[in-house]
């Protein structure tokens, strides 16, 4: 067996987006030496791709703003799922993350009066989101960046060694959280560079890694999005919550193929752009659902005049959250009103002079310039719906951020369920970042240094299992061939890891996509069973140097065990809501508001055992642990639970007939 | 418009040396160099070594040089190559090569630790910080660097000098450090901090000699000579030579000292 190199820090952090680096910020300072291990370069996390803003109720831009406000923004986003204590930690915290953000060096567009400018955003009722034109994600990860390298920077004059106390292992990849009996006692993980293993042993570890969008065919996330936390979670033995619902981004490019998916910032319908069919019809105003009603304008004319004059007029219907306006995309698509390449157009070139166009929008500008040849200050946009993000993700307390079931894990930003509730409003997600990034780094700091004097050990069986499971892939062709001798059992040549992953992303386009049907959803879970005995087969040419091939192979174990919870989630809630959408459930049901589904692994064995025994992986499995005895029964448990009444303050915040659209009777009357 | 055969040369190896490989590949309408090397990946080179994250000119990973021009295989389109014309892509010359067109960029890590952070002004806590837009401007412009390193690389201090790299930051790192010098809050000069001699001193400000090379190849469109470089240039002369400017820091020094 290889010898591993093994270091022990306090906290390791996996991912550096705005979570992670805010986690290992906070760590960092409250005296841990705080590792973090992310899949890129430095400073190149899915982040920088965030555009529109940091949603904080500052009130900079309309005075009746507050954190009451916002909450209630987000608990209607989400139709009332969220983990509401979640959501009143972050509308009350937003606004110090991003002040602080500021003490740190950030830049924000100011107003007229050199404060925060703020700019309005679907779902959000007063302008709220902090931003530097369309590339605010790029402002939040390089200020991050920058104070970890301060920190860095202190950490030099007192010790000579930059990386004391904070040290970030780019482009590493963590394919196993270790434990000591229940609780968590490190990391496994390889250089990509180099293909060497490594462990972290450390007490506390804060899984950031976002999102699953690359289990997708179209698209806005980037190719680290391969569901790495989630099953890395999973695998320790911590279950995911709510993993059905899944953001349709409205506006992604649709042409031409090659860009399918990239995103189209809100920001363009937030500053005054207007979707539009092949009819030149403004559609949103016949797909305003019920509960929005009373807050959404009726006529072009009143909608055009709330830009100027908000507190006596009603938003455009084009601000609707994403879910709804995704919805109506695709319907419209569906009807034949749809545009040349298959979506709708969004235009901003009839609404505002192009010198503005290029200020306010710069990379939108760019971006269409650049990779369509559309100048958007002169003709509009075709955009359709594309994967955008996943309200789902690691269940967690709302306080402290630590996954249920296994101390010592934490988790914050896009990875950790429950705060979105079924869906996101945008600018939701970068304050999301630093609130809970912050909380998950305190909360695994304080965690870490009580175990101080009794740190749990990195068990040498886990270890070799986990190198062994990573080494699979090269030996994929022997097995194969092992296999054709026992007659029977396979015996085929070994699978491209490239095609499998095309499939996968077509199985969950088409069949777990925007509309979802219970026939689609059941072959889906058929055809990601099959996938998933063929990934065992997955192998891999070449060493172990820099091999893309190699890094993907490992990568599908995270994406099926992904795919599958979302699949088997989406077949169980038999309702629409939010970014969940049946076909054959079309309607909201307020019995299943107060319903959680929880996935867990079948066999908590099959990961790195949770409860004592050998210590071991069932197999060297690089899908997961279970061998493939019942496919369609797969790898994942769901679990239903009823969830926390919200609490009477909070609920005082909505008027009652509001409520009643939402709640069930007997919560009402609770 | 449909598909087309085209020709490829991609540089394959690692720090034992390499070379230009052949490939004919596949190229579809409105594709770009990066769905390119994805197609040979995926199809005939599956160990291809490559980085890349965002495939929207926003993160700046997969920074090349194609036909030997320093680009963002993401941001080039197939398009503007004539469709029997051969296109190379090899990995940045000025940086230790990994393997294929993955280099070890580590240089620039380690020129961004010797800038020194921002200093937040002493006595304004958070949220009160007022900034007026006009005074933003300039230094968020170089707050739209990308980090792809497309500027380190042409820019021929480094590029043919190998030598140069300990006393020279690279233009990305100048640009820097003119951002935190015209950031309006940062308060390094009450640390005794003077940034612009430092751009000078420290970050070899001196080797830049205008060429505008870092300008020509920067995807984000930022004038890094012209709005960061030559002003940061004109500010540590100033500095430097003005014997008023010396005197005034001199007596200040002096008497904050105590």
């Amino acid at each position: 067996m290889s010898v591993v190199d093994r270091q022990e820090w306090d906290v390791v952090v996996v991912g550096a987006g705005g979570a992670g680096l805010r986690a290992a910020i906070e760590a960092r300072e409250r005296g841990c030496r705080t590792a973090v291990v992310c899949k890129s370069l430095f400073g190149k996390a899915h982040t920088v791709m965030a555009e529109g803003g940091i949603a904080a109720a500052m009130a900079n831009a309309n005075e009746h703003d507050s954190w009451q406000v916002h909450f209630r923004d987000t608990l209607r986003g989400g139709k009332f799922l969220n983990q509401w204590r979640m959501a009143e930690l972050h509308a009350q915290e937003a606004p110090d993350r991003v002040w602080e953000l500021e003490t740190w060096g950030a830049l924000f567009d100011r107003t007229k009066d050199g404060r925060i400018s703020q700019r309005n955003f679907g779902g959000h009722e007063y302008p709220r989101l902090a931003h530097v034109g369309d590339r605010t994600g790029l402002e939040l990860i390089r200020t991050l960046q920058q104070k970890v390298v301060a920190l860095q920077q202190e950490d030099f004059r007192e010790t000579g060694d930059h990386e004391a106390r904070l040290k970030v292992f780019q482009e590493c990849t963590v394919t196993r959280v270790l434990k000591d009996g229940d609780r968590v006692s490190g990391v496994f993980g390889y250089e990509r560079e180099s293909g060497r293993f490594f462990v972290l042993e450390a007490p506390a570890v804060v899984i950031a890694t976002g999102g699953i969008g690359k289990s997708f065919k179209v698209t806005s996330n980037s190719w680290e999005y391969t569901g790495d936390g989630h099953a890395l979670a999973l695998l320790a033995g911590a279950p995911l919550l709510n993993m059905e619902f899944v953001q349709f981004h409205p506006t992604g490019m649709v042409w031409p193929p090659s860009v399918k998916g990239i995103l189209v910032t809100e920001s363009v319908r937030g500053d005054g752009g207007v979707l539009r069919n092949s009819e030149g019809d403004r559609f949103m105003f016949r797909y305003v659902p019920d509960v929005f009603k009373e807050k959404y304008a009726e006529t072009e004319e009143e909608a055009d005049r709330w830009y100027d004059d908000p507190d006596h007029h009603r938003r455009p219907p084009e601000l609707l959250p994403r879910d709804e306006v995704a919805r109506a995309i695709n319907a419209e698509v569906k009807a034949g009103r749809g545009s040349p390449h298959g979506g709708v157009f969004l235009d901003v070139s009839t609404r505002m002079p192009a010198e503005v166009i290029r200020r306010r929008l710069p990379s939108m500008y760019h971006q269409f310039k650049e990779l369509a040849d559309v100048d958007i200050t002169a003709e509009a946009m075709e955009v359709g719906p594309t994967c955008h993000y996943v309200m789902g993700g690691i269940a967690v307390d709302s306080d402290s951020a630590a996954a249920r079931g296994v101390p010592g894990l934490y988790a914050a930003g896009e990875v950790a369920g429950g705060m979105h509730g079924s869906n996101r409003l945008g600018g939701n997600s970068l304050s999301d970042l630093l609130v809970f990034g912050r909380r998950a780094g305190r909360h695994a700091a304080e965690y870490a240094a009580a175990l101080a004097g009794a740190r749990p050990r990195a068990d040498d069986a886990q270890v070799d299992a986990a190198a062994a499971e990573a080494l699979r892939p090269f030996s994929a062709e022997a097995e194969a061939d092992a296999a054709h001798e026992d007659a029977g059992a396979g015996g085929r040549p070994p699978e491209n890891p490239y095609t499998l992953h095309q499939e996968l992303q077509q199985t969950m386009n088409d069949l777990v996509g925007i509309i979802r049907r219970e026939g689609e959803m059941r072959q889906a879970l058929v055809k990601l069973a099959e996938l998933r005995v063929r990934a065992r087969r997955a192998g891999v040419e070449g060493h172990r140097q820099f091999n893309p091939g190699w890094h993907l192979a490992l990568d599908l174990r995270n994406m099926l065990l992904v795919s599958e919870c979302v699949a088997r989630a989406a077949l169980e809630r038999t309702e629409s809501r939010g970014g969940h959408t049946r076909e054959d459930h079309p309607a909201m049901d307020r019995a299943w508001r107060r319903i959680n589904l929880l996935c867990t692994l079948t066999d908590p064995t099959g990961g790195l055992a949770a409860t004592g025994g050998t210590g071991g992986l069932a197999a060297t499995d690089p899908t997961g642990g279970l061998t493939a005895a019942d496919p369609v029964s797969g790898r994942i448990r769901l679990t239903r639970e009823t969830t926390e009444p919200v609490r009477p303050d909070l609920l005082a915040l909505f008027d009652k007939e509001e409520l009643v659209k939402y709640l069930a009777e007997e919560e009402l009357y609770e | 418009m449909s598909g087309y055969q085209a020709r490829f040369k991609v540089w394959r190896g690692d720090v034992d040396g390499g070379g230009l490989e052949d490939y004919r590949v596949e190229v579809d309408e409105g594709e770009v160099v990066l769905d390119v090397i994805h197609r040979i990946q995926a199809t005939q080179a599956p160990d291809l070594a490559v980085r890349w994250n965002c495939k929207a000119g926003k993160c700046g990973s997969c920074s090349a040089e194609v036909n030997g021009r320093p680009r963002l295989m993401c941001m080039t389109r197939m398009s503007v190559f004539d469709r029997a014309e051969t296109v190379t892509v090899t990995p940045l010359r000025a940086f230790p090569v990994v393997r294929d067109l993955v280099t070890d960029v580590g240089f620039n890590y380690r020129k961004a630790r010797e800038v020194p952070a921002f200093v937040p002004p002493a006595g304004l806590g958070p949220g009160e910080y007022r900034m007026m837009q006009e005074d933003v401007d300039r230094p968020q412009e170089f707050r739209k660097c990308i980090e792809c390193f497309l500027c380190q690389d042409t820019c021929h201090v480094v590029r043919d000098h190998e030598e140069n790299k300990t006393a020279f930051a690279g233009p990305r790192f100048l640009m820097r450090v003119a951002e935190l010098d015209m950031h309006p809050l940062d308060a390094a000069a009450d640390t005794g901090l003077d940034r612009e001699r430092a751009a000078q001193e420290v970050h070899g400000l001196g080797y830049c000699n205008i060429t505008k090379c870092c300008t020509e190849v920067c995807p984000e469109g930022i004038k890094i000579t012209d709005n960061a470089l030559i002003p940061l240039k004109e500010r540590a002369v100033d500095r430097k030579y003005d014997p008023l400017v010396w005197l005034g820091s001199k007596i200040r020094r002096r008497g904050a000292g105590g």
